[in-house]
């Protein structure tokens, strides 16, 4: 009897850990599948004229050039805007800022701006930068949206890294006669610095592929050259994809999932670069 | 000799109510070693740390009283702060190498405080490992990174970091209690040589190691200051019932 209720054990455990194992496996699934069926269906519209050529045919033919550069530069302006506020907000919140009122509502604000839909974002950017601002439809206004709605990811992440550096550096700097500031620039900001990067590759990541928070603010359907100043409105790679699905009659199918095809190589490249960089940093830390 | 350190009337409490001090008032020598000893919880570390004022980044309940060194006030608001903990280094219990070289580790003060030129701080690296007993262990390898060596050596650079700074007052809290005994023996023949330069305070980490190491001992008791006297003295004939309880290990 004992012996029985013992294999028992061992078979429900088996079984168990095969349930597991199999919804991880089932995890990796979709992105594969996304990225094996993007690459099967537009790996053949994938040319040098495709990257490097403007659309023509009311877009049924040419390339998508104008708008890779311009997701170039949304995540540029975005990257100009977000970063050194989102890493100078972490700063505050993990450094120096008591636990009072005012931290438990900035604390708040991130939380609840992490929350709010893109689409949100975008009408809030239309109404702020586009209108009252008078940025105009323009890089300017999709960037400064795409900022307040990547600023969340970069204060989260970075903060995280700041506390993540032990606290016996910032003591034994201190006693050793460095200023509080010196403290945080030379040992705490180039320890948490990996981490930092990674958050902030991955909020601009997220910036780069959003079309709603763009749509009112900076995107533009067609243009027959590439935006010439931060005024100008730009073609992007998911609004560029959002037009020729469901916009343009008779789009060649190969042209859809080749510009979803790019837009997720720009993506996943980011994605690889923010991988290495916190693999090689955790293999140099020292602590 | 004279007292290079005047405590008079200390108070502290810790804003959770844990280990405070209670009206500590004690002379402390130049050029000699005192040693803070007592069991756990009895306010040694806390009185460490207000002397280089690192208790400032932990929430004080109370304070009152003062501490002077040479004369002056450190307890006082508008004091120096970065300059006072140059003037009075500390090492701590556990060696904590700052995550970059040996050599960056040496003279990180010294940067902090401004200095630049190459021929003061290649100086200041030689003499301060030499003073600490580690010179010949690491010279070969000063560019390596300060974690990759033995805690006993960890902490004896860590010692040197605090020395290159030329500082007038060392305070060891418990340096030795992760080392080994052929480690410890470095260190405390390190402070022997160190009191020739520097006034030394160390909260020792056994009643064995203060007998071995004090000019000057002082038995705290739960925040209070309980004896303090010449170190043979104080090990050999105590005055107090409690610090003689504690010293023949009755209780701890």
């Amino acid at each position: 009897m004992m012996k029985l209720l013992a294999r028992n054990r061992h078979t429900v455990q088996r079984l168990g850990f095969s349930f597991i194992t199999l919804m991880a496996v089932v995890t990796v699934l979709p992105i594969v599948g996304t990225i094996v069926f993007i690459l099967f269906k537009g790996g053949s519209a994938i040319s040098l004229e495709f990257l490097t050529g403007f659309p023509h045919d009311g877009m049924r033919a040419g390339g998508i050039l104008p708008a890779i550069i311009g997701t170039l530069y949304l995540t540029i302006g975005t990257a100009i805007f977000s970063v050194p506020l989102g890493i100078a907000a972490a700063i505050y919140l993990a450094e120096y800022a008591k636990d009072n009122a005012l931290t438990r509502l900035i604390r708040l604000a991130i939380i609840n701006l992490a929350g709010i839909p893109s689409v949100v974002y975008g009408l809030f950017g239309l109404g702020l930068f586009v209108l009252f601002l008078k940025f105009g439809t323009s890089i300017l206004a999709a960037s400064l949206t795409l900022s307040i709605m990547t600023l969340p990811v970069i204060i989260s992440t970075a903060e995280e890294s700041l506390r993540s550096v032990p606290q016996a550096f910032r003591t034994v700097s201190i006693s050793l006669g460095a200023t509080r500031w010196q403290t945080i620039r030379r040992i705490v900001l180039k320890e948490a610095l990996p981490g930092i990067l990674t958050g902030v590759i991955l909020g601009l990541e997220r910036a780069a592929g959003e079309t709603a928070p763009i749509l009112f603010t900076g995107a533009a359907f067609f243009l027959p050259r590439l935006p010439g100043s931060p005024f100008d409105a730009t073609m992007a790679l998911p609004y560029h994809l959002f037009v020729i699905s469901t916009q343009v009659p008779e789009m060649p199918i190969q042209i859809q999932y080749g510009t979803a095809l790019v837009l997720l190589v720009f993506v996943l490249t980011m994605n690889v670069i923010a991988t290495v960089i916190r693999s090689r940093a955790r293999a140099k830390r020292q602590w | 000799m004279n007292n290079k350190i005047l405590i008079e009337n200390l108070s502290l409490q810790y804003s959770d109510g844990t280990e405070s001090l209670r009206g500590v008032s004690m002379g402390i020598r130049q050029n000699a070693v005192t040693v803070l000893f007592g069991p756990a919880g009895g306010g040694k570390s806390t009185l460490l740390r207000c002397l280089n004022r690192l208790n400032d980044l932990t929430e004080v309940r109370a304070s009152s009283g003062q501490i002077l060194i040479d004369g002056e006030n450190i307890l006082d608001p508008k004091v120096d702060v970065v300059a006072l903990r140059r003037k009075v280094g500390m090492v701590f219990a556990r060696p904590v190498p700052l995550p970059m070289s040996i050599r960056e580790n040496v003279i990180y003060g010294l940067e902090m405080s401004g200095e630049k030129r190459k021929s003061k701080l290649d100086e200041a690296v030689e003499r301060s490992l030499k003073l600490a007993a580690i010179w010949d262990e690491v010279k070969d390898r000063l560019n390596d990174p300060a974690n990759a060596l033995s805690g006993g050596q960890q902490q004896r650079v860590c010692l040197a970091r605090v020395l290159a700074l030329q500082p007038e007052i060392v305070l060891l809290d418990e340096p030795t209690s992760g080392l080994d005994p052929i480690s410890t023996g470095k260190v405390e023949a390190a402070l022997q040589e160190l009191k020739k330069e520097y006034t030394v305070i160390l909260v020792p980490h056994s009643v064995q190691q203060a007998a071995r190491t004090a000019d000057h001992a002082a038995f705290f008791l739960q925040g209070e200051l309980i004896e303090y006297d010449d170190g043979k003295k104080m090990f050999t004939t105590p005055k107090e019932k409690k610090t003689e309880d504690y010293i023949m290990g009755r209780f701890g």
